[in-house]
């Protein structure tokens, strides 16, 4: 054999390998099992997910190192962002658990997609070449087309399942375009090679900015940002609450790193390129997302434009195009993911049987039902809306702090008014928790794994507002 | 002009007629016809670049299974042409603006600028013995190994998406439970009344 694999390295992939062999063992469990004895399917996964980050403990890696031939990359960056998502998608089980037994959902299936979603973001998340970094947008985007169309009697949710699916394969078809134009041009898809080989053509390249624009709509279409972002609201208003979790979570970690290792890592040379076209992308976002929230009644739907508008401010730190930068937006998508992982949360704490809990009036008068709960609310509220001292503050103040340091003021400046002009609709949510009379006197449903879990939440929240450096720190450190 | 470049010429055209009439047919099951013939096209287009694995590949999964299951589907369809055409003049003025647009875009960056790219050079050609079958083996078990055996899960979550939104278990479905009816006894199914012969007058 001339061509043998110069360079496997098995153990840096140890984790992915673990959570195929789990996938495949929980799947032929789940086919055994009657509805009485669902939780063991949910046991497993929860287990398959603590197995995942023994393993990436276990066989983190300090520097960067290639596997598999150089489509594996396993770095610092990776380890943290992969052991975050283990978190995440744990948190986001535990959250759904009560309301799909509630609604007759409790079926493997969301379990199995989910953890297959989570597959897909450690593939892209340590992805080396850009074969890689398709294969694992296409195992993502699959299985959330799946799991959004999973409550089959639900006509809404089938209805964004099929938009979703429809404006997915469309910008799926436009990364790999821009990928296929790349490769024509470079010769290589390897990210590393192809970083090298673009310096030699150099920016004025005219096809390379074609692709260029391509791999930009693609990006832009996953993260959700203006003007890509049609398919946010339905998609987060239609899914079932536990599946609009799961997609406002761990995904927007695969679009954090879907843009760094592409970006950042493999066209590095064209950054004043695609710089002026995520400015464009980021204050459409921040605009848009945060006006039309205002007009909105369905918490779901808002929280669904506030993503949008939190995309720009994630944006604005990739397009510093400096280290601080990349820093500031692992730092906000790390902050984001905790908020938005709370704030649906919320939803599917006070959900109960024929009863959603999706529109902000649900949430009238909380804090006579539960002031606990209702101060939970008000810290993630606050949060989002950015108001010291919890984590969606400081999250601001380093993303806006690393595009003024690269000398755009009016960014920055930009980027302040729209989050002031955003806090009145998270305002508006805990107005109507405090101020309000409650319409009924049901008291909260829910049991007391979920209680503790959003509890630790609400309380990271704020923690991690009073001490900002641990986060920050770890960024600093995955991302030198 | 050589024999290869002759044949060339002659199957790109065809090949374009072909997906020309696939989006210009009327009928459905012919524009999915035309699209089987224009795969046979590209098959043919491989061969002559020496892609004979390729080649076959294509016309056996997408030819052989991929597109009769499409022209089954097509078939069963119940559709209505006359409707689907309902809206084609109200959309056609703004499909057409669209369609304008990117046309001069794209000319603009290919044609009107230069690209920077020479014309595709003379493909090279294998030595005798050559077998691009067990080369691409090769490279696909060493070198993207990896990305292989992603390929392959996302099969698998395929098939499990497909049959997670679509079983549905039914009620009152008549089936046939083989155990439950081997273990009947007599006694569930009949009931033995004891009856006077006569009726007492």
């Amino acid at each position: 054999m001339e061509s043998m694999i110069t360079n496997l390295g098995m153990h840096a992939v140890a984790a992915e390998i673990f959570l195929t062999c789990a996938i495949c063992v929980i799947l032929l469990v789940d086919v055994f099992l009657n509805d009485r004895l669902r939780w063991v399917t949910y046991a497993l996964s929860l287990a398959s997910l603590a197995g995942c980050a023994w393993m990436t403990l276990r066989y983190g890696v300090d520097e960067r190192f290639l596997a598999f031939d150089g489509m594996f990359v396993g770095d610092a960056m990776g380890d943290l962002l992969k052991l975050f998502s283990y978190g995440t998608v744990a948190v986001t089980f535990i959250y759904s658990r009560e309301y799909l037994q509630r609604r007759g959902l409790f079926k493997g299936e969301y379990f199995i997609l989910g953890l297959v979603a989570l597959l897909g973001i450690m593939v892209m998340v340590s992805a080396g070449n850009l074969l890689t970094v398709y294969l694992g947008v296409e195992l993502l985007s699959l299985s959330l087309y799946a799991m959004i169309a999973f409550d089959r009697d639900s006509s809404i949710a089938a209805e964004s399942a099929m938009k979703y699916f429809v404006l997915g394969a469309i910008s799926s078809g436009m990364l790999l375009y821009g990928f296929s134009i790349v490769y024509g041009i470079a010769g290589t898809l390897q990210i590393d090679e192809l970083a090298l080989a673009l310096r030699e053509v150099g920016v004025s390249h005219l096809g390379l900015v074609f692709a260029l624009v391509f791999i930009i709509s693609g990006i832009a279409f996953k993260f959700g940002a203006v003007p890509f972002h049609m398919w946010v609201p339905d998609v987060y208003h239609g899914a079932p609450t536990p599946v609009t979790l799961f997609i406002g979570a761990a995904p927007k970690i695969s679009s954090f790193v879907l843009a760094i290792r592409v970006l950042a890592e493999g066209l590095d040379s064209l950054v004043a390129n695609w710089q002026d076209m995520l400015i464009v992308i980021s204050v459409l976002s921040m605009a848009l997302g945060n006006i039309v929230a205002i007009a909105q009644t369905n918490l779901k739907r808002m929280l669904a434009y506030s993503t949008i508008s939190h995309v720009g401010f994630i944006l604005l730190g990739i397009l510093a195009g400096t280290t601080d930068g990349y820093q500031a937006a692992m730092y906000y998508t790390f902050a984001y993911v905790i908020m938005s992982v709370g704030s649906f949360g919320m939803i599917l704490l006070l959900a109960r049987e024929g009863f959603e809990a999706d529109r902000i009036e649900d949430f009238r008068g909380l804090n006579r039902k539960s002031p606990w709960f209702a101060a939970m609310m008000l810290m993630f509220m606050f949060s989002t809306a950015g108001v010291p001292p919890f984590i969606g503050f400081w999250a601001k103040l380093e993303v806006i702090a690393a595009v003024l340091n690269v000398g755009l003021a009016w960014l920055a400046a930009a980027a302040v008014v729209f989050s002031v002009i955003g806090a009145f609709y998270y305002l508006r949510v805990v107005k109507v928790m405090y101020f309000d009379e409650p319409t009924d006197a049901v008291a909260i449903e829910a049991g007391g794994t979920l209680r503790t879990v959003l509890s630790v939440n609400g309380l990271a929240v704020l923690a991690l507002g009073i001490a900002p450096s641990i986060l920050i720190e770890l960024c600093a450190r995955a991302l030198p | 002009m050589t024999l290869t470049e002759i044949l060339f010429y002659a199957f790109s055209a065809v090949l374009i007629v072909a997906a020309v009439g696939v989006i210009t047919a009327r009928n459905p099951v012919h524009a999915a016809l035309f699209l089987v013939f224009a795969f046979f096209n590209s098959a043919i287009l491989w061969l002559l670049m020496e892609a004979e694995f390729l080649a076959i590949v294509l016309v056996l999964v997408y030819v052989g299974a991929v597109m009769v299951l499409f022209l089954f589907v097509v078939m069963m369809l119940d559709i209505n042409l006359a409707q689907m055409r309902e809206g084609f003049t109200r959309y056609a003025p703004l499909g057409i603006v669209i369609a304008a647009l990117v046309v001069i875009e794209i000319g603009s960056v290919v044609w009107v600028k230069q690209l920077g790219v020479d014309a595709a050079p003379a493909l090279a050609t294998g030595a005798e013995g050559y077998s691009n079958t067990r080369d691409l083996g090769e490279l696909l078990y060493t070198k993207y190994l990896y990305p292989f055996e992603l390929a392959a899960v996302l099969l698998l979550l395929a098939i499990v998406a497909a049959i997670s939104l679509t079983m549905r278990q039914r009620r009152g479905v008549k089936t046939q439970d083989i155990a439950a009816q081997v273990s009947v006894r007599a006694k569930d199914r009949i009931r033995l009344v004891k009856m006077d012969a006569e009726k007492d007058a």
